[in-house]
C-alpha cells in the first residue's frame, strides 16, 4: 500500500480517475465509445484528441525543464506555426492539393525549428536566463504571427489539411495518433539511448557535466530546438482543428498548461530527473479537467476557480513533503508513544514512530 | 573509564539511526563536557556526520536518548538546537556569499528598531564578535569577497552569537592553510576556556592531537570507545579507526618506485609558455608516462589554475601544448578528454559528482558522454564495469543504484575516480583527491595513484598536504603567487627544501 502510494504516478493517475468518475456520475454515458462510419466516437476519444497539442508542447517542455530551463515562447510558436501554414495554403491557387499542404506543413515546422534554435542560442551560447530568453520570443512571436497573417484571422478550406485536425486513422483521431506517436518515439529514444541520463546530468550539475565531457551546450540547444519543433506541430493540429490562424489567441496560455502538466507529472522545475510518463498523465489530467467543467455543468463564472482548486490539490499531493506526511499518516496507527508534538509535525520523524 | 568531574552538557546514550535497510548508527554514546575540546574520530562512513545530525535534529534516532543540560531533548532541527545552545559549523561553508559579513553573522539575531533592522547596531555587534575571533575585516564587506578561510571563521563567529554552550565543528580545517589553522585553534582554545564544549571533527590526526582533550572513536556506525587524547598513541587511534593494523599506511609510505626514465623519451604532454591572464603566469611543463608529478604550493598559488589549463577546464590565452609530440589544442574538457586527459576538480560537490544521479550513472557518465548519446553502453557492460569499480575501489555502500548524495565524501571521491578510470585516460590530473577523506581511504587512493603510474599512466597530483605530495611524486613542480617557480626531483627532495621554495627562499 505504502509502495503504491509512493509511486510517482499514483496521485496524477488518482486525479485522472477521480475526474473520470465525477464525469460518469454527472453524465452516466460519459465513458461510452461508439463506432460510427468506422470511426470511434465518445468523450474519451474526444479527450485524447484535445490532449494532442498540449501533449506535444508538454513533451518539449519536459526536456527543457530537465536541463534547468523553461520555455515560455511555445504558445507564440504555436501561433506562428498556424499562421505560416494557413497563409501558405490561402495564398496557393490550389488549396486542396496534397503538395500545397505538405509544403505548408514543411514551411511551418522549419520556421518553428528555427525559432527553437534561436531560443537555444540565447540560452546556451549567450547564457541568458531561460525565462528571460524565451520571454523575448513569447512576446515577439505573436507579433511575427500577426505580420504573417496581416493582422487578420486567416481561414481556409483545404480537405487534406483538415485531416490533421479532425480526420481519423484506423478509427482514431489523426491528431491523437500523431501526438501520442511522436511522444512515444521521443520517450523511447530518450530512455533507450543515453540522452535521458546526459540531460539529467546537465540539469543537476552543469559544471560537473561539462568537466565529464558532456556536451551540455549542444544538448541544451537541442532541447530548445526540439521544443520549438513540437510546438510547431501542436500549432498545426490546433489550426487544422479550427481551420483558422488566429495570431492572438491560438495556443494562448498553452505554455502554462504545459508547465502544469510537467509539474503534475512529477518533474521538478529545478531540473534534473524528469518523468515523461508523468507528463503524459499530467496532460491528460488537464484536458479531462477542461472537459469536466462542461460535463459537470460548472458555471463559467467559477470555472477558473474550480480548475485552480483541482490543480492545487494535485500538485500538493504530488509534492515530496506532502507525500511524506501522507505516508506518515498511513503508518501512524503502528506508533507506540508519540514523541514531542513539535517533532510530530516533521515529515522525517516517521522513522521514529514506525518502530 | 574516565573520571566524571564536570557533568556533561550533552549526553547521548545508545543512539541508533537507520536509513532502511542501512543502520548508520548502532547504540552510540557521546558525552560532551563544558570547557573541553572533544574530537569525534572515524573513517568515512563511520557515522560521524550522522551522529552530529542526530544531535542537531536533522536525523531522528530510532533508539537512544539525548540529554542537554540534564534535560531529555529531541531537537526539531538546527535552528531549534541553536536556540538551546548547540551550534554547528559544517564542512562546507553554509553562509550567503552575497550578503555582508555582518548580515551573515547576525542572521536570525538581527537587532531591530522601529519594526525594521537596526543596521548600525548590527554592524557594531558583528564587529564585536569578529574582534573576539581576532578577525580584522570590515563587517560591511560582502562575504563572498573573502577567502574560504575567513568565511570559515565567520561561520564559527556566527555560531557563537547568542548563548552557545556546545559548538560543533565538522571538518573546519580541510580548506585552511597552516597559519589559518593555528588561528582557528587559538579561537577554539579561547572558546573552550570560556566554558564552551567543542566537538571537533577532522581527518588531520596531528591537528586532533594538537587541540583536543578527549576523543570518541566510531567505526562502521558503532562506538569503539572514549579516550583521553594524551593517553592514546597515534597508531592505536588509527587501529581503532580502521580496525586493521598500520601496515596499510606503512605500505603507502613507499608507494612510488623512483625508477629513472630513459633519456630521449617524448613527453606525453608538453606545455610551452602555457598561461592565462589573471589565472596563472606562462609556464613550461613536461609530463611523462608512468610518472607522478606533484604540484606543491599554497592555496591560491595557482596550482589548481595550472591543472585547469592542462585539462581544458579553462582555456589558455598563451602558449602551446603538444600531446605525444603532436600539437594539441585543449580548448574544452571534451577536447582534452578525447586526447585521453582526465581531470577531477578540487570542488567535488560543485564540479565533480552529479549528486542526484546514482552511483552507476555517475561512473558511466564520462565514458557515455564520450561515446555520445546515440550509442548507449549496453546495460550488461555497464553493470560489469560498475561492479568491477565498486569492488576495485571499495565503494560503500556497494549498491550501483544508491543515490550519490547519500554517499560519504570519500566514497563520492572514489566514484569520481571510477568515472575517469573508466575512460582509460593516459593522463590523470587529480586536484585534491584526498581532501576531507579519512586515513584509510587516503592511503587507498595514494596506492591507486602509484599503481596507475606503474601501469604507465601519467598522473598530476595536487594536494595541500605536502607530505602526501612528497611521498608519491617522482617530480614536484612548485608554485608561488600564480607562477611556477621550481621543478625538483621528488626522490631527493625533503620537506624543508619544498617549504623553502613555497615560501620564497627564506622570505619567512
Amino acid at each position: 500500500m505504502t509502495n503504491l502510494l509512493r509511486h510517482h504516478l499514483f496521485w496524477p493517475v488518482a486525479a485522472l480517475v477521480a475526474l473520470l468518475v465525477a464525469n460518469t456520475v454527472a453524465s452516466p454515458g460519459f465513458l461510452a465509445i461508439t463506432v460510427r462510419d468506422g470511426h470511434l466516437f465518445g468523450a474519451p476519444i474526444d479527450i485524447l484528441r484535445t490532449t494532442a497539442p498540449l501533449l506535444l508542447v508538454a513533451l518539449g517542455m519536459t526536456l527543457v525543464i530537465a536541463t534547468r530551463g523553461i520555455d515560455l515562447s511555445v504558445g507564440a510558436v504555436v501561433a506562428v506555426s498556424g499562421a505560416v501554414a494557413l497563409s501558405h495554403i490561402a495564398s496557393s491557387p490550389n488549396p486542396d492539393s496534397p503538395v500545397t499542404v505538405l509544403t505548408a506543413i514543411g514551411l511551418a515546422l522549419a520556421l518553428c525549428l528555427v525559432l527553437g534554435v534561436w531560443n537555444g542560442f540565447l540560452v546556451s551560447v549567450l547564457g541568458i536566463q531561460p525565462i528571460i530568453a524565451t520571454l523575448i520570443l513569447m512576446t515577439a512571436g505573436r507579433g511575427v504571427a500577426m505580420l504573417i497573417t496581416g493582422g487578420m484571422i486567416t481561414t481556409v478550406n483545404s480537405a487534406p489539411f483538415k485531416v490533421l485536425g479532425s480526420g481519423f486513422w484506423l478509427g482514431l483521431p489523426v491528431a491523437a495518433v500523431l501526438a501520442f506517436g511522436v511522444f512515444a518515439v521521443v520517450a523511447f529514444v530518450v530512455r533507450r539511448t543515453a540522452l535521458g541520463m546526459l540531460l539529467e546530468a546537465t540539469g543537476i550539475n552543469p559544471a560537473a557535466s561539462r568537466l565529464s565531457g558532456v556536451r551540455s551546450k549542444t544538448l541544451t540547444w537541442t532541447v530548445y530546438a526540439a521544443a520549438g519543433l513540437f510546438a510547431g506541430l501542436a500549432g498545426l493540429l490546433i489550426s487544422a482543428d479550427t481551420m483558422a490562424a488566429d495570431a492572438n489567441n491560438a495556443g494562448l496560455f498553452i505554455e502554462l498548461d504545459a508547465i502544469l502538466a510537467v509539474v503534475i507529472g512529477g518533474t521538478a522545475l529545478s531540473g534534473g530527473k524528469f518523468n515523461l510518463s508523468g507528463t503524459l498523465v499530467g496532460a491528460l489530467v488537464i484536458a479531462t479537467l477542461e472537459r469536466t467543467v462542461t460535463v459537470v455543468g460548472i458555471s463559467p463564472l467559477v470555472t477558473p476557480l474550480f480548475m485552480a482548486l483541482v490543480v492545487i490539490a494535485v500538485t500538493l499531493l504530488q509534492s515530496p513533503r506532502m507525500r511524506e506526511r501522507l505516508t506518515a499518516a498511513t503508518r501512524r496507527p503502528v506508533a507506540t508513544t508519540p514523541p514531542e508534538p513539535q517533532s510530530a509535525a516533521r515529515p522525517d520523524s516517521t522513522e521514529v514512530k514506525a518502530r | 573509564m574516565t573520571q566524571q568531574t564536570t557533568p556533561p552538557v550533552v549526553e547521548m546514550t545508545g543512539i541508533s539511526v537507520e536509513f532502511p535497510p542501512v543502520k548508520a548508527l548502532d547504540g552510540v554514546d557521546l558525552h560532551l563536557r563544558p570547557g573541553e575540546i572533544h574530537a569525534l574520530m572515524g573513517e568515512n562512513g563511520a557515522g560521524k556526520s550522522t551522529l552530529i545530525k542526530a544531535l542537531t535534529g536533522i536525523h531522528s534516532p530510532t533508539e537512544g536518548t539525548i540529554r542537554v543540560d540534564g534535560v531529555e531533548r529531541r531537537f526539531t532541527g538546527p535552528a531549534d538546537a541553536r536556540a538551546h545552545g548547540v551550534s554547528t559549523v559544517y564542512q562546507e561553508v553554509n553562509l550567503c556569499g552575497n550578503l555582508t559579513v555582518a548580515e551573515n553573522i547576525m542572521l536570525g539575531a538581527e537587532p531591530r528598531r522601529l519594526g525594521g533592522l537596526h543596521w548600525r547596531a548590527m554592524r557594531r555587534q558583528a564587529a564585536t564578535h569578529l574582534e573576539r575571533m581576532g578577525l580584522s575585516i570590515d563587517p560591511a564587506s560582502s562575504l563572498g569577497s573573502h577567502s574560504l578561510a575567513v568565511q570559515q571563521l565567520v561561520a564559527i563567529c556566527r555560531a557563537t552569537v547568542g548563548d552557545c554552550k556546545v559548538l560543533i565543528l565538522d571538518e573546519p580545517t580541510s580548506s585552511l592553510d597552516t597559519d589559518e589553522v593555528a588561528h582557528l585553534f587559538t579561537v577554539m582554545r579561547a572558546l573552550r576556556d570560556d566554558g564552551v564544549a567543542i566537538l571537533f571533527v577532522s581527518h588531520f590526526l596531528d591537528q586532533v592531537y594538537e587541540v583536543s582533550d578527549r576523543m570518541t572513536v566510531l567505526r562502521n556506525g558503532r562506538l569503539v570507545g572514549e579516550f583521553i587524547t594524551a593517553d592514546l598513541p597515534t597508531h592505536e587511534l588509527v587501529q581503532h579507526m580502521i580496525g586493521r593494523s598500520m601496515d596499510v599506511l606503512e605500505a603507502a609510505e613507499h608507494v612510488v618506485e623512483r625508477a629513472g626514465r630513459p633519456a630521449g623519451t617524448t613527453p606525453l604532454l608538453q606545455a610551452v609558455g602555457l598561461g592565462r591572464k589573471g589565472s596563472v603566469q606562462p609556464f613550461d611543463l613536461e609530463l611523462y608516462e608512468g610518472e607522478v608529478v606533484g604540484l606543491a604550493g599554497l592555496l591560491g598559488s595557482g596550482r589548481t589554475e595550472l591543472a585547469r589549463l592542462l585539462t581544458g577546464a579553462d582555456r589558455a590565452d598563451a602558449g602551446q601544448t603538444r600531446m605525444a609530440g603532436k600539437p594539441a589544442r585543449l580548448r574544452t574538457p571534451r577536447a582534452a578528454m578525447d586526447l585521453g586527459i582526465a581531470y577531477t576538480s578540487e570542488d567535488r560537490k560543485g564540479e565533480g559528482v552529479v549528486d542526484g544521479l546514482t552511483v552507476r550513472e555517475n561512473i558511466v557518465l564520462g565514458l557515455q558522454a564520450r561515446r555520445g548519446w546515440m550509442r548507449p553502453l549496453p546495460r550488461k557492460q555497464v553493470d560489469e564495469l560498475v561492479a568491477s569499480y565498486i569492488e576495485q575501489l571499495g565503494i560503500r555502500p556497494a549498491d550501483p543504484e544508491a543515490l550519490l548524495r547519500n554517499l560519504s565524501g570519500g566514497n563520492q571521491q572514489k566514484v569520481l575516480l571510477a568515472r575517469w578510470l573508466a575512460t582509460a585516460p593516459r593522463l590523470l590530473v587529480l586536484d585534491e583527491p584526498t581532501r576531507g577523506i579519512d586515513v584509510g581511504a587516503k592511503a587507498e587512493i595514494q596506492k591507486l595513484v602509484a599503481d596507475l603510474a606503474a601501469d604507465g599512466m601519467s598522473v598530476v597530483f595536487i594536494s595541500a598536504e605536502l607530505e602526501e605530495v612528497l611521498r608519491i611524486s617522482h617530480r614536484i613542480a612548485v608554485l608561488r603567487d600564480r607562477r611556477k617557480v621550481a621543478e625538483i626531483d621528488g626522490g631527493g627532495a625533503t620537506m624543508d627544501q619544498v617549504v623553502d621554495l613555497i615560501a620564497g627562499g627564506g622570505a619567512a
